[in-house]
């Protein structure tokens, strides 16, 4: 190995700066993303358990669709090629006066991909609870709405939340790959801190130790959550 | 009978031991590697037209790969071997560095440019090739200068030479320009095609290189002046000044002999692409300069 080490770099100006702003984006991503991806998830997750054909057949569809295409070809599709399918006006506003083109872009795409995984594990949640319970629910005289927000999406949530932690956790390594349509986010940064320096060592070690340390806090974060949540008696066995 | 024996054992070894010096790597890593093994590892780019990429038969081409069998030439000779395999590695504007670093290829043959903060880590061998930033728009824009793009959007590669250089003039220009970074060539030309951006910035040689792939070369036009100086040059390891100067020698020969303008016309003038780019004057006078006598 021929090669000058200079672990200084990641400390000078201006790298220093453009890591810590790139960790910035790369948050950033990440949570508007999990944002989407939580929400759209959890009803899809809740149409594809439902007692109405037509609700499952779209959540279904939906989870084939999304969670079929490799996630860097969605990100592709929507950056490229779904501008043009637009009318010219709306073309235009989506390519240049949309605020943050490529960012938004990337967190809608990693969001609707994230969101048919979140989905499918709502649903192995709400199944997990079984299907007694929901039936002593309607037994008891409570609507389709009220089964779910009082029996079974309590329990399903606090059942799924080690798998979901590392749902957020994947997300928030797939948020790298929106550098491939130009958003300078933490890997992003790496490669132009390499390109500019040619320390590429230093800087991607940089980009592994931060990125293990934001999971590692994603992850500590979660457990107590999961400790806080957890009811007497029930599945629940700790995030990790 | 017995001493016989030994007069010719003595031969033998006196041959065996002085044969290393008309092979001879010498004290150097890389020779010394290439003795060892009888291969070169030759580092390529996959997409940098004309200098080094893919051809037609799946086997990397082009200027500097030219360039880079005629140093693997002077190996063998200076090797004393008849023949060496070729291994080609292909190489990204991130493996490059790491990949010479730590003995993966023996030289770069690409088309990277020769600067001095990069040359804390990596030796270079003589310029081969000059370029500068310039930009590229479609015919009728209206742009000539990045002056003229008041209000627009200028896309370029993240990480370049050339995203440096455009963000640089335009912060001293004080201009109102809005910069878009992509993360490849083919990705910058896309959006130029699709109108996401105005104008797209990198080195003239590879602009007029994806005018001359694009689908309607005439709908383009490369503008202005150089934002920037590059020159390429081929990449070897650090601190072996052996092989470094086993290069330049090679190079210099080139150069004097006049072989180094055949390969150029072969490459650019107009060369398989039809990328067509006579020789500048800066490049003939670098090679001039650059021929150093025996």
């Amino acid at each position: 190995m021929n090669y000058n080490w200079d672990w200084g770099i990641l400390f000078r100006d201006p790298y220093l700066g453009w890591m810590i702003g790139a960790l910035g984006w790369t948050i950033l991503i990440s949570i508007l993303a999990w944002i989407i991806a939580f929400s759209l998830g959890s009803i899809l997750g809740i149409f594809r358990t439902s007692s109405k054909k037509s609700l499952r057949l779209i959540a279904t569809c939906y989870v084939e669709f999304f969670r079929n295409i490799p996630l860097l070809v969605q990100i592709f599709l929507w950056y490229f090629v779904f501008p043009e399918l637009l009318t010219d006006e709306w073309s235009r506003w989506v390519k240049r006066d949309m605020p943050y083109p490529a960012l938004t872009t990337a967190i809608i795409s990693i969001g609707l991909y994230t969101a048919s995984r979140v989905c499918e594990q709502v649903r192995s949640g709400i199944k997990a609870v079984g299907e007694d319970q929901r039936q002593a629910a309607q037994a008891i005289g409570m609507t389709e709405v009220q089964v779910y927000r009082y029996v079974l999406l309590p329990n399903a949530y606090r059942i799924i939340l080690p798998p979901l932690t590392s749902e957020f956790l994947t997300i928030f390594k797939n948020s790298s790959l929106a550098l491939t349509i130009g958003v300078i986010e933490l890997t992003a940064m790496t490669r132009q801190i390499e390109e500019y320096t040619f320390q590429g060592f230093e800087a991607f070690t940089a980009a592994t130790i931060i990125y293990s340390l934001v999971t590692f806090t994603v992850m500590a974060l979660m457990q107590q959550v999961d400790k806080r949540t957890m009811l007497p008696g029930s599945f629940s066995k700790g995030a990790s | 009978m017995k001493k016989h024996m030994i007069f010719v054992a003595a031969i033998v070894s006196a041959i065996s031991f002085s044969l290393p010096t008309f092979a001879d790597a010498g004290d150097s890593p890389t020779l010394k590697r290439i003795q060892d093994s009888g291969v070169v590892n030759i580092g390529h780019r996959e997409t940098s037209i004309p200098f080094s990429y893919i051809g037609a038969n799946n086997e990397p081409e082009g200027y500097s790969i030219d360039l880079c069998h005629k140093i693997v030439d002077a190996i063998k000779d200076q090797l004393g071997v008849s023949s060496l395999e070729i291994n080609y590695v292909p190489v990204t504007g991130q493996t490059r560095i790491p990949l010479i670093a730590n003995g993966t290829i023996d030289m770069e043959c690409g088309s990277t440019t020769n600067n001095l903060t990069r040359q804390k880590q990596v030796e270079y061998l003589p310029t081969t090739f000059i370029t500068g930033t310039k930009i590229a728009s479609k015919m009728g824009s209206g742009i000539n200068e990045l002056e003229d793009m008041n209000g627009m959007v200028i896309g370029m590669s993240a990480g370049t030479t050339n995203e440096k250089a455009i963000k640089a003039a335009i912060a001293a220009g004080g201009l109102d320009i809005k910069v878009v970074t992509v993360k490849d060539h083919s990705q910058g030309w896309l959006a130029l095609k699709t109108d996401r951006i105005d104008a797209y910035g990198s080195d003239d040689v590879l602009l007029y290189g994806l005018i001359s792939k694009s689908n309607n070369p005439s709908n383009y036009q490369v503008t202005g002046r150089f934002l920037s100086f590059d020159p390429y040059a081929l990449m070897v390891q650090r601190n072996d000044s052996t092989f470094e100067r086993l290069g330049r020698a090679t190079m210099a020969g080139l150069m004097r002999s006049g072989e180094m303008h055949e390969i150029y016309a072969k490459w650019f003038e107009p060369g398989p692409t039809a990328i067509n780019m006579p020789m500048s004057s800066t490049l003939r006078v670098a090679f001039e300069v650059q021929a150093l006598p025996n």
